[in-house]
């Protein structure tokens, strides 16, 4: 946590150069139809960015030009060599068995140990070997998480990991990527409609609306955080006032952790 | 609670206020009808009552066609008995015969089966990989696949003769179609979604063939050979009964000619034999290829 703030402070001087992620003017369109407009977007070394918007505000489409997967844009990006991407699924080769999944594209004499390491880090060491369809839905996103970690990317782009997952496997999920981010330190961009997930695990959120970037929010709470840390409920319902939503008819009936003061 | 409320006790329940809250009072709980279903877990132990009545089937077919022979309901000329059959097959084999023929017809199976099968995937791969490929290939294809490929026969035999060539080659092109469309089809139904992560984890172009693209069309590839195999065997038999001095084929037409009954009946069953065994390989390829789609943890 120390070199994190240290770095930061570092960064707020420097130049382009010792940023992980650099987006000026960024625009998509799809037969005309306009997805993405106007986008800058700037991530630190390190940083922990959630890209929050409602479906079809073109959050994905940014992640995957950010990921190289859609070269038909205008603007320019600046994005690290090393980066690796999680999909909302898993998207594992169903034939070959989870280690080579994970050690799948490195080029390393040792691959394979590493692969290991990275499963023994989500906790499927003893899954190396089966083939993805004995996994269950949580067990093959924290395989497709160690596929992306083993790379040991500087940019970590996360695109709805966990929206397909229980709402317990979720919470655990978490747990996991703020860990293992905060032992890898890559920058990190995490696309979500979850205001919640954003609070928990990014230092900023950035709202896409209509495929602009409306509004920026730190998030300048302590870690580990939880539903009750102070300050969460109100940076939350910031966020969805933001995103239009009226959180006093949205928010959860019985939000779990102790009681929150800022809510009363 | 529910299920024991009627109907008409639901309708009249619309009054007293539930616990809920006033909402949930101000709207009567739907209860239609309700039926009693008692699991029978034996249900799922059946499997082999399915299996006797299965062989019970065959059982009852062979001991009528002996009992009609026997009786004389079924004219000898016409169709040997069970028995008979039996001890044609044992004298053939006996005489070397038989052997010889099956050996003669599986060799000519085999080449045009290995020939097919190769030119079909390499064919496909080409045109399922490029672009380029499709354009150039797969439209004569489509259009060559229209023409029933046994009408080549009296073109070939001007070509080549009534030695093995036309035969071979008959069975090849036979074969060449379902491996092509189906191998082909395979390759184009791959999950982009794979193709692209494969891609944004920095596979090789030849890493996201060998190790994304093909091994994806393999399902559609046994569907493909398991086509191939009866329309193989159908060549085969077309090829052997119109022009040639051996194999099952030729033992047929001799038998014709000289009205051995016994003998054509044994090489039906040879032939009806022989094509369920490759059947029945290529299923157990089939399982073996899949492994990881039915769950084998490998222990």
């Amino acid at each position: 946590m120390a070199t994190r703030l240290h770095r930061e402070l570092a960064d707020r001087t420097a130049g382009p150069d010792s940023l992980a992620l650099q987006v000026r003017g960024l625009g998509r369109a799809f037969d005309g139809r306009s997805v993405l407009r106007g986008v800058d977007l700037d991530v630190r070394p390190g940083e922990f960015v959630a890209l929050l918007g409602a479906s079809g505000s073109g959050k994905t489409t940014l992640l995957r030009i950010l990921g190289g997967l859609d070269i038909g844009f205008s603007g320019t990006i600046r994005v690290p060599t090393a980066r690796s991407v999680v999909f909302q699924e898993p998207r594992l080769l169903p034939w070959k068995r989870v280690w080579k999944n994970v050690a799948f594209g490195l080029r390393d004499s040792d691959a394979r140990a590493k692969a290991r390491a990275a499963l023994d880090e989500v906790g499927l060491r003893q899954h190396a070997d089966v083939f993805p369809a004995t996994l269950s839905g949580g067990e093959s996103q924290r395989v497709a998480l160690a596929r992306a970690l083993v790379r040991a990317p500087d940019l970590l782009l996360l695109d709805e990991p966990f929206a397909s997952l229980d709402a317990l496997t979720r919470i655990r999920m978490h747990a996991l990527v703020a860990e293992l981010w905060a032992r890898h330190d890559p920058a990190v961009v995490l696309v979500t409609h979850d205001v919640d997930e954003a609070v928990l695990l990014a230092d900023r959120a950035v709202v896409l609306i209509d495929g602009h970037l409306e509004t920026e929010v730190d998030i300048n709470l302590a870690r580990p955080r939880h539903r009750g840390t102070p300050g969460f409920a109100a940076i939350r319902q910031l966020l969805l006032a933001h995103l239009g939503v009226d959180a006093d008819h949205d928010s959860p009936p019985d939000p779990p952790g102790p009681p929150d003061p800022h809510q009363n | 609670m529910e299920s024991l409320t009627s109907p008409v006790a639901a309708a009249t329940a619309e009054a007293p206020p539930a616990p809920d809250g006033p909402q949930a009072a101000a709207r009567p709980r739907r209860s239609g009808p309700t039926v009693e279903v008692t699991g029978s877990p034996e249900a799922n132990n059946r499997e082999w009552v399915r299996w006797v009545r299965r062989v019970l089937a065959l059982v009852v077919i062979v001991v009528g066609w002996q009992i009609g022979c026997s009786t004389g309901l079924i004219e000898r000329h016409q169709m040997s008995s069970p028995a008979t059959v039996v001890r044609t097959i044992w004298d053939m084999t006996r005489s070397g015969e038989l052997p010889d023929a099956i050996g003669i017809s599986l060799e000519r199976a085999a080449k045009g089966f290995a020939l097919g099968i190769v030119t079909g995937v390499v064919v496909a791969v080409i045109a399922g990989l490029w672009r380029a490929g499709e354009d150039l290939l797969d439209t004569p294809i489509q259009v060559l696949r229209t023409l029933p490929w046994l009408a080549l026969i009296p073109l070939f035999i001007m070509w080549f003769g009534i030695g093995e060539t036309p035969k071979i080659l008959l069975i090849a092109i036979g074969v060449f179609f379902p491996i092509y469309l189906n191998v082909f089809a395979g390759i184009r139904n791959v999950d982009l979604r794979l193709v692209e992560a494969a891609r944004t984890f920095g596979a090789t172009r030849r890493q996201l063939i060998v190790d994304v693209v093909l091994p994806g069309a393999i399902p559609q590839f046994l569907v493909g050979l398991r086509l191939a195999l009866s329309v193989s065997w159908l060549s085969l038999v077309i090829a052997e009964t119109l022009n040639a001095d051996s194999g099952i084929g030729y033992l047929m037409n001799r038998a014709r000619e000289m009205l051995q009954t016994d003998v054509i009946v044994v090489c039906l069953v040879v032939y009806g034999a022989l094509g369920l065994l490759f059947d029945v390989l290529v299923r157990l390829l089939e399982r073996r290829s899949f492994r990881w789609r039915r769950g084998f943890t490998g222990n």
